[in-house]
């Protein structure tokens, strides 16, 4: 195994993901993304120095809106569909730590 | 004069600051909702903001226009800049993302001159959205330690930011506290925020550290919540003489996130850097590269109004106080500048037009200035007391103006000729000799006994500097 | 009452044209498709949710239109079917995720917006691999669409509802999305057109997002000429969506009037192997149909098109990784209650996705984290540059390309096993055209293996449609 990616790795990539994962979880995934960056070995071996990344499809800049109010979502609408609402709010457990 | 006690021994203090900006558009950054302070929770909403699925950012044209007005404030370059996601999960930010400028930011490597002359440098001011507001219920006073929940509110995610940041060369509190200030004027002369700091639209971190001159910097804290400009002085003095405590009793400053408490006067820790944030920071797919003419920029530079500084020059200038005296900057800072001027150009004192500005006026003038001008004219002609001066500008101010000789005429206020003062004069000798002898030989008390004898004569008529002159004139 | 005969399906245009003249009723369309949805949905499931009350509502105002002797529009009472991943107003969308299961957009896509204002109807919401992150339907939460033509096999995917929803007659037309091949790949499987525009052709608007600078929204039809009404219809600018292109678009509809005489059809030399012989073969009939017609065969090389799913299988997670970040259970959607905020994320997030986007979402997380962003996420967009530049020095030489569009025929069920990268296989040929920002669309060229559909990709430059349109036209006029 090429082991681009260890289980510590996982681990701390599902916290950052805020994703609970199992310990049985964190075996497959290891083995299942290090499988997938295998194939990167490819990749690696290409001479990319002189290259310039590609961000967008197509090429446009400049894309603006004015600055024009247009009207709002209904707020009894929008906190319907929320798992928890109080005040006009969207309400959450205590926010706490980090996690 | 320091409204701070400055540090211990020779440790110096290094503070760079990191200043949030709401800009004063009437949309949002990326979507149509208004950007308003004060509205019903969650009312301001739509699909962007609420980063409901498929709803996709498009850049406001105005906020652009705003940011690069900061920009050439702050003597930045302006230049084609780009968006990022910073990816980071928390309630009040909607798409678990923040839409920021990371590498390539709008305005660069510009400075900021305090009135005292000292140059803060301006690493970057660039654009990015704002998160909503989190209301911590059940615990004690809205703390996020003991609540049982907390309620979002929507409105402010969103809302455009500029954030202004600078390079670590501030060296005191008085300075931290100057920088904020000038550039709150800076941002209200260009039109770009109302920069009010206690409703939020002005939000101040600090960065700060401290070292012995000729040694490296040291680790640094970042102050969050700084919500005055009197407590940016504050927060920076108390985590200073933290810091220097905890390093002349052999410990280490690490480096923190603290939060200031206005309450108790103390900073306290947030977050430490080791379980910082991986914020995944990419270019935003969602959006298009911003790339301004050089049309564009000039016309922003073109339309800039003339800055604080050199307003407060000019007006030193005219009225021969200090650039950075208190009436000077007050009157400045209030935009109060061209009204006084105005009374230098309608034949009146421009040093007593300040005076009077300064004391009288909380907004702007309703006066005429010719008005104004005609009372700066009176009271150093002897024509007026200052106590009498000042009577007559209340009224002025009361009526929105009128003639101000007519005023003081109505009062009684009338010229007291020079030859009746001389009698009161001599009368005031004659009557307390004693005091008389004093004054010649140097008593300064003595003076005010003879004045007082005029006053009392002229029943509070004289002129009191009038009467010093002849008094003095007298003692040859 | 019995299903209608597939044999000769009446195109869309036709079924407008009857619809605005008054020879049929917008009501008498959809419910011969009703009709067909009764017979074999169950067998099929298509659909996540058929829109049976609100169809009949707008296509009974589209005949009082006709009626009042207004026009309802070019796709008057053409009946479409929706991938579930675009937003309608009230109408649940789920993405096929536990994690949307029962949300309703308060907000419509503008496709959405723009299909009503054609006057077509929308009779349902397909169902989709979860987020559109698959290739056989088989990642759903409600269970896998059936392929029409053998229902043992899979549609493909994602948009294996809306491929099968055309296929099996359900609707005229449908449309997805394709990232990496999720409209082409099933319309090749299911035996039907299935095109993805040029990036920023269709406004994403109101789509939800799987890997923002690859997501296209295009049509599936059962022809060609349909695909070209579809996409002049929903083609065009947005001022809602910053990636949409700001020109017109030149109309298709026009352009397949053209032949191919003269055109430059290249060959791409150097193209990975893997396809099956039977799809291999019909690829070499449809170079030869085109040299029939009148095109050019010419060798092109696209040297990078081979590192196309490895890249592609970095930046979509990666921007993935983000654009799932907003499922936290907080707004709408899932929510799995904790202790403190932070405990709510991961436990709804570990519970509303399924195993496919977890997987995902670890690998574009992990690809932009602290310390790999340049071994994994920068090199990627540096090979994105290789193949749109390696494509562009291609189009010099040819007008279009045909490469196949899916390595084989429909497979069966659970025969890609639970290795992730055996299913990713099936896109090596599409992904690069999303890479590069290209057009690219399948058409339905003969069968292959157990007389199962084959679909010939025609690929080509950005904003090149018409000239890929004429090509599939020629295509299909071939097998006439
Ligand atoms: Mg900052
Ligand atoms: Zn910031």
């Amino acid at each position: 195994m090429s082991e681009r990616i260890s289980a510590a790795d996982v681990a701390k990539v599902a916290r950052l993901a805020r994703l609970d994962v199992t310990a049985e979880e964190i075996d497959r995934m290891t083995s299942q993304l290090d499988g997938m960056l295998e194939h990167f070995a490819d990749v690696d071996a290409l001479d990319l120095s002189e290259v310039t990344p590609m961000t967008q499809p197509f090429a446009l800049v400049n894309v603006f809106r004015a600055d024009v109010v247009r009207p709002c979502l209904d707020r009894d609408e929008v906190l319907a569909s929320a798992p928890a609402a109080e005040d006009g709010c969207f309400r959450v457990p205590p926010i706490g730590g980090e996690g | 004069m320091s409204a701070y006690d400055g540090l211990p021994g020779d440790w110096e203090l290094v503070v760079g600051l990191e200043v949030h900006v709401e800009l004063a558009t009437t949309t949002k950054l990326f979507s149509a909702s208004p950007n308003r302070f004060g509205d019903e929770p969650n009312t301001n909403i739509d699909p962007v903001t609420l980063g409901l699925p498929g709803a996709l950012p498009v850049l406001n044209e105005q906020a652009v226009e705003l940011a690069m007005r900061v920009g050439a404030a702050l003597n930045c370059t302006i230049q084609a800049c780009t968006f990022h996601r910073k990816n980071y999960f928390y309630p009040d930010m909607p798409k678990a993302y923040q839409v920021t400028q990371y590498d390539q930011p709008l305005n660069v490597d510009g400075h900021l001159d305090l009135p005292n002359g000292v140059r803060v440098g301006i690493e970057r001011a660039h654009m990015e959205e704002d998160a909503g507001k989190s209301t911590h219920i059940g615990g004690s006073g809205g703390r996020v330690h003991g609540a049982t929940a907390s309620l979002i509110d929507l409105n402010r995610a969103g809302v455009p930011l500029v954030e202004i940041v600078s390079r670590p060369d501030i060296r005191s509190a008085d300075d931290a506290r100057a920088y904020v200030s000038e550039l709150r004027s800076i941002l209200l002369a260009v039109g770009a925020s109302d920069a009010k700091m206690e409703e939020g639209s002005m939000r101040v971190d600090a960065n700060v550290s401290v070292h012995k001159p000729g040694t490296p910097f040291g680790t640094r804290c970042e102050i969050k919540n700084v919500n005055s400009v009197r407590s940016v002085g504050r927060a920076i003095e108390y985590e200073a003489r933290r810091q220097i405590d905890l390093i002349e009793s052999g410990d280490v400053v690490r480096q923190q996130t603290r939060h200031w408490d206005e309450g108790d006067g103390r900073t306290h820790t947030l977050r430490t850097k080791e379980d910082a944030d991986d914020y995944r920071y990419f270019l935003e797919p969602d959006l298009v590269p911003l790339v301004p003419s050089q049309e564009w920029i000039d016309r922003v530079h073109a339309a800039l109004p003339m800055l604080p500084a050199a307003r407060r020059a000019r007006l030193a200038e005219a009225s021969g106080q200090a650039a950075d005296s208190e009436a000077v900057t007050s009157v400045v800072e209030r935009g109060q500048d061209d009204f006084v001027l105005a009374v230098g150009q309608a034949g009146g004192s421009v040093a007593r037009a300040l005076v009077y500005v300064k004391e009288a006026f909380a907004e702007s003038p309703q006066v005429p200035a010719a008005d104004l001008a005609a009372l700066t004219l009176l009271e150093p002609a002897g024509t007026l007391t200052a106590t009498q001066a000042k009577a007559v500008l209340a009224e002025l101010v009361a009526n929105n103006g009128g003639d101000a000789a007519a005023i003081a005429a109505a009062k009684g206020f009338e010229a007291m000729d020079n030859s009746a003062l001389e009698g009161f004069v001599q009368d005031a000798i004659a009557a307390d000799p004693d005091a008389w002898q004093k004054f010649c030989g140097g008593d300064g008390k003595a003076m005010g006994a003879l004045v007082g004898l005029v006053m009392k004569a002229s029943k509070g008529k004289a002129d009191g500097k009038l009467v010093t002159a002849l008094l003095n004139q007298k003692k040859g | 009452m019995a299903a209608p005969a597939r044999a000769t399906p009446p195109t869309a245009a036709a079924v407008a044209a009857a619809v605005r003249s008054g020879a049929t009723t917008a009501a008498q369309v959809l419910e011969q498709h009703l009709a067909a949805i009764a017979g074999r949905e169950p067998e099929i499931h298509a659909f996540n949710l058929v829109l049976t009350e609100q169809a009949r509502e707008r296509a009974a105002a589209i005949d009082a239109t006709v009626a009042a002797g207004h026009d309802p529009g070019p796709l008057a009472g053409v009946t479409i079917a929706l991938k579930d991943n675009m937003c309608t107003r009230g109408v649940p969308t789920t993405c096929s995720s536990k994690i949307l299961d029962g949300w309703q957009p308060p907000y419509d896509a503008t496709v959405v917006n723009t299909l009503r204002d054609a006057g077509a109807v929308i009779v349902g919401k397909t169902n989709l691999d979860e987020f559109a992150m698959g290739s056989s339907t088989e990642n759903s939460a409600f269970g896998p669409t059936r392929n029409p033509h053998d229902t043992s096999r899979v549609p493909g995917g994602s948009s294996g509802g809306s491929a099968a929803s055309v296929a099996a007659g359900f609707s005229q037309v449908a449309l997805g999305s394709d990232t990496g091949g999720s409209i082409r790949q099933p319309a090749a499987l299911c035996g039907v057109v299935g095109v993805k525009p040029t990036y920023g052709y269709v406004s994403r608007y109101g789509l939800v997002a799987f890997a923002s600078s690859l997501d296209q929204i295009g049509p599936f039809t059962n022809s060609v000429a349909d695909a070209a009404l579809m996409l002049d219809v929903i083609g065009g600018h947005d001022p809602l969506d910053s990636t949409s292109i700001p020109q017109p678009h030149p109309s298709l509809r026009d352009a397949i009037q053209q032949g191919v005489e003269g055109l430059r059809v290249g060959r791409i030399t150097d193209l990975p192997a893997g396809a099956d012989p039977d799809v291999q073969e019909r690829l070499e009939a449809a170079f030869d149909a085109l040299r029939a017609a009148g095109a050019t065969i010419v060798d092109v090389e696209v040297p990078a098109f081979t590192f196309g799913l490895t890249a592609y299988y970095l930046i979509a997670p990666a921007e993935a990784s983000s654009n799932l970040a907003r499922y936290d259970g907080v707004r709408y959607g899932l929510r799995v209650e904790a202790a403190d905020t932070h405990a709510m994320y991961g436990a709804t997030r570990a519970a509303g996705f399924g195993e496919e986007v977890k997987r995902r979402i670890m690998l574009g997380t992990y690809a932009l984290s602290a310390g790999y962003y340049d071994a994994y996420y920068g090199k990627a967009l540096k090979v994105r540059r290789l193949i749109h530049d390696d494509f562009d020095r291609a189009y010099q030489r040819a007008d279009v390309l045909l490469t196949p569009t899916s390595p084989s025929v429909a497979f069966k069920f659970g025969d890609k096993g639970d290795n992730p990268f055996a299913m990713y296989l099936c896109d090596t040929y599409t992904i690069p055209t999303n890479l590069a920002g290209h057009p690219g669309m399948s058409v339905p060229f003969g069968t292959g293996a157990e007389g199962l559909p084959v679909g010939v990709q025609v690929l080509a430059g950005t904003l090149q449609e018409p000239v890929m349109f004429r090509a599939a036209a020629a295509l299909e006029r071939s097998l006439a």
